[in-house]
């Protein structure tokens, strides 16, 4: 791609990124969560693919997988964290430790610090998301056309 | 041949003309118990402000391992049609 696309890919892909996290980070409080931050996130990831190409981004497929699989373990696991009431329970909320602060009924500023399980269980998702969307993304990149690479 | 064809379309035609009979007036909630539990309780039971992500991450957290399972097929599934082959 031309000179503008790579400079402006440059400028927009830290602010992509962290948006993404902040989707994710306040997936609890606000309209968002895993789901869509990692997909803001791997529209980052796709934006370099299409600026410096998809060779550019060859050799982090190890890291993408590993993003997948350890996001897919961590859902998994914070779900058999409540299996003592049952799977998918919210051991967390309410309990004043981590992310364990009360919420009251009806509109309140909101805090980070609330919901349990959830924040973490949107970062599991999000990675999982992110790392995803990415590998199809650069896998269709890499071997999906023959002549315009 | 021709008279099943009928007979199922004629079937198929009066379920769907009951069904669009039976509907509320346009506006009226239908089943709204499960709405109101999750209106009321999603913050003091789960202390999550965003009721949306309290019924996708808690309530029905099976479902959301669903949909990450279906990502996860479709990745591999992806990955392994584009894949490169030794000729």
């Amino acid at each position: 791609m031309t000179v503008v696309v790579r400079t402006i890919t440059r400028i927009l892909f830290p602010i992509a990124l962290v948006f993404g996290g902040y989707v994710i980070m306040h997936g609890h409080l606000t309209p968002g969560g895993g789901f869509q931050g990692g997909a803001v996130a791997a529209s980052a990831l796709a934006m370099v693919v299409v600026a410096f190409g998809a060779k550019s981004l060859s050799g982090k497929k190890g890291l993408l997988s590993a993003l997948e699989s350890l996001g897919g373990v961590a859902f998994a696991a914070l779900g058999f964290l409540g299996l003592g009431v049952t799977f998918f329970a919210n051991v967390l909320a309410g309990s004043g430790g981590l992310f364990g602060n009360p919420v009251p009924y009806g509109p309140n500023p909101g805090d980070l610090n609330t919901a349990g399980t959830l924040p973490l269980m949107n970062w599991a998702v999000g990675f999982k998301v992110l790392a995803g969307l990415g590998a199809v993304v650069l896998l269709f990149a890499l071997f999906g056309g023959e002549h315009d690479r | 041949m021709k008279w099943l064809a009928i007979a199922s379309f004629c079937v198929a035609a009066g379920f769907l003309i009951f069904g669009a009979v039976a509907l509320r007036p346009f506006g009226a909630p239908t089943l709204k118990e499960m709405d109101d539990y999750f209106n009321r309780f999603s913050q003091p039971e789960v202390a999550a402000n965003n009721a949306v992500t309290a019924i996708v991450f808690d309530y029905r957290g099976y479902d959301t391992l669903g949909e990450a399972t279906v990502l996860f097929t479709a990745v591999t599934g992806v990955a392994l049609i584009l894949r490169r082959t030794k000729k």
